[in-house]
């Protein structure tokens, strides 16, 4: 017989508010987080050995809010958002090694080299990518919950855009028609602060995106959008609202990005002092935090999680570098769901 | 049993014929419901099918437009109307950046059976903005298909073959002509995208046109016949993709080729077809490919102009003459 030593329980810190949410949420929210923050890094460091080309914007800074959706609702619901998009493929459940392959161009990517970086798609996982001109998934992701509706569903389509995209026209057409004809439709703009290099406050006289939606008398608010649980209580209340047939929803969903609109922008519009007061509420650090507080965890229990992301994005990078890139005929592949469709070829 | 029909009768029985067929085909558009559409081609449609698939939309083409390419991502087949593809510059964008984008940027994740479909062309004095084709624009994109028909029979079959195609399909008609008439069939039949129709038989020369121009090539060729030319005429009915291989066959027969085209001169329909006679009909041409287009300006409004503008008998004869080496 050899004696039994006991692992160190985790305990709840003293003084520590109750969770509001079981240990199996925070878990998740917290592996979500983590695991876009470090394959986000990776596609950073693959991008700067110039193994991933094109345009590449990362989502880091703004974890929560994938996490906070995806909590919130159904995976039959759809997703519909913009090149920023890497996060929010991996809330879908897209594997990290079929993102790392796209990225890299493979054959074994996510669309098999033919997206990259901003279009990812994914039937089986509803998710209607990944789209690359700014504004536009507005009236598609209107058209997508469109035909929910038509359906006789009670599904919903999350429709994603950045602040930037809040200016542009499609999403006023599509506000109208969507309360108009009562779409289950959820829209979040994802403020992070930044069109590219000009400030909210620089697009319009209206800074308070939330409140364009008023115009059309539809529900909108603005949430925090640094910790997974205020997301996830917006869009749970959304959700049951659009649910009961009453119609779309609005939420601007305040976050922040620490990088560059893509790695080429150094973002010199902004302070340190402004990044610096964002990471210090940073989703993975201020999640990683409770889930100790809470006694849901020990320090080495999430170092296994740690080493589980790390081994999952290593293996992810692995299988990236070598996978095949596409056959060059696959370019005359899905231009036309015709198969025989007659090609100019001189 | 053919009965006579007005083209915009048998786009109304093509809709109507593959909405019976089909729960997941819907209209939407301006106008196309409680109206009975701008032109009367729904006619009828909205109390047939009711307001779940009969819709009318606020002016909103880039709106409605969009909303039509996610809902055939998510499974439907919407049949979109443009009350003129001169309005449907505004949902540019959703026509070439997504709807012809989806299958390839989704690597086969995602269709988009979708048809867009309205008038093209002048159409009187309506001056600058409304007079406009776009057959050439679409076409050169990869991922559309583009139809371009006026005949009530042919018109019918190719918009039910756009309807259950799996591919997003424009579709240009005639505002000018959606009161002519013609045979159509009684019950059920199609007609393939992408195969020219020879419209009357020739020997001395090839014109090869589409949409409204087709009845200004057959009045010419008419006219030809008079005089002892004997023309060919080929309807394309497809844009894209193009019937090459019955334009390069006439080619071959006749030696000769004038293409009858209302779009401008620039990068054109015509221009096209120029370029694939001369690499794979050069041999049998005997005179240099020539070409009847709108002018190379913007259309203005008095009548005068609209003369001068669009190609008509009087000008496609001579440019038949023209390439027969004969003095008019």
């Amino acid at each position: 017989m050899s004696a039994v030593v006991d692992k160190p329980k985790a305990k709840r810190k003293s003084g520590t508010p109750k969770p509001k949410y079981s240990k199996d949420q925070y878990l998740s929210w917290y592996e979500l987080m983590l695991r876009i923050r470090r394959l986000e890094e990776r596609a950073l460091l693959a991008y700067s050995q110039q193994k991933v080309r094109g345009f590449c914007h990362v989502y880091i800074g703004q974890e929560a809010v994938a996490a906070g959706i995806e909590s919130a609702i159904r995976p039959q619901d759809a997703i519909v958002t913009a090149y920023r998009q890497h996060g929010t493929a991996l809330g879908r459940g897209i594997a990290s090694r079929e993102i790392l392959a796209e990225l890299y161009g493979k054959a074994t990517g996510a669309n098999k080299g033919k997206g990259g970086s901003m279009h990812f798609f994914s039937a089986a996982h509803r998710y209607f990518g990944g789209n690359g001109i700014v504004g536009a998934q507005i009236p598609i992701g209107t058209g997508i919950a469109f035909a929910e509706k038509y359906k006789g569903t009670d599904n919903l389509c999350v429709t994603m855009f950045g602040d930037g995209a809040a200016r542009q026209g499609a999403l006023h057409e599509s506000f109208n028609m969507a309360m108009a004809w009562k779409i289950p439709v959820l829209y979040i703009c994802e403020n992070n602060g930044y069109a590219m290099g000009t400030s909210v406050g620089r697009t319009s006289n209206v800074p308070d995106i939330y409140k364009l939606g008023l115009g059309y008398d539809m529900p909108s608010e603005a949430v925090d959008g640094m910790n997974p649980e205020s997301v996830h209580e917006a869009i749970t209340k959304a959700a049951a609202h659009i649910r009961a047939g009453k119609g779309p929803y609005f939420l601007e969903i305040k976050t922040y990005r620490y990088k560059g609109h893509s790695v080429s922008d150094p973002a010199k519009y902004r302070t340190k002092d402004e990044l610096n007061e964002y990471r210090a509420m940073d989703p993975t650090k201020t999640t990683e935090q409770k889930l100790l507080d809470f006694g849901f965890v020990t320090e080495e229990e999430l170092q296994a999680i740690k080493d589980m992301i790390k081994n999952e994005v290593e293996e992810a990078t692995k299988f990236a570098e070598e996978s095949p890139f596409p056959d060059a005929s696959e370019l005359y592949t899905h231009n036309y769901s015709q198969k025989d469709y007659p090609f100019i070829m001189d | 049993m053919a009965r006579i029909l007005q083209l915009r009768e048998a786009l109304l029985e093509a809709m109507s014929e593959e909405m019976r067929r089909d729960e997941n085909v819907f209209l939407m558009g301006e106008e196309v419901a409680q109206y009975n559409g701008a032109y009367k081609v729904s006619k009828g449609m909205l109390d047939e099918f009711g307001e779940k698939r009969v819709i009318d939309t606020p002016i909103a083409e880039l709106g409605f437009a969009g909303i039509g390419v996610g809902a055939a991502m998510n499974g439907l087949r919407p049949i979109v109307e443009f009350m003129t593809w001169n309005f449907a510059v505004l949902a540019f964008d959703q026509i070439v950046n997504n709807a012809a984008k989806t299958l390839s940027q989704s690597a086969g994740e995602f269709k988009c059976p979708i048809v867009f479909r309205g008038p093209s062309g002048a159409a009187g004095q309506l001056a600058q903005q409304h007079s406009q084709t776009f057959e050439a624009w679409l076409a050169n994109c990869p991922g559309l298909k583009v139809i371009s028909c006026i005949d009530p029979y042919e018109s019918k079959g190719l918009l039910k073959s756009a309807i259950r195609d799996d591919d997003p399909i424009c579709m240009m008609e005639s505002e000018m002509l959606y009161g002519m008439k013609g045979e159509v069939p009684e019950g059920e039949y199609l007609i393939p995208i992408g195969v020219a129709a020879v419209k009357r038989e020739g020997t001395d020369v090839t014109i090869v046109s589409f949409n409204k121009m087709i009845l200004e090539s057959l009045k010419a060729a008419e006219e030809l016949a008079k005089e002892g030319i004997s023309a060919e005429v080929i309807d394309l009915r497809t844009i894209r993709p193009l019937d090459h291989h019955t334009i390069v066959e006439s080619v071959k027969k006749t030696n000769r080729l004038v293409v009858v085209d209302e779009s401008w001169p620039f990068a054109g329909v015509s221009a096209e077809i120029a370029y694939e006679v001369q690499k794979y009909a050069f041999d049998y041409l005997d005179a240099p490919v020539t070409r009847v287009n709108s002018a190379d300006t913007s259309l203005p409004y008095a009548a005068v102009f609209v003369e001068e503008y669009l190609p008509n008998p009087t000008k496609i004869m001579k440019a038949v003459k023209e390439v027969m080496y004969t003095n008019a």
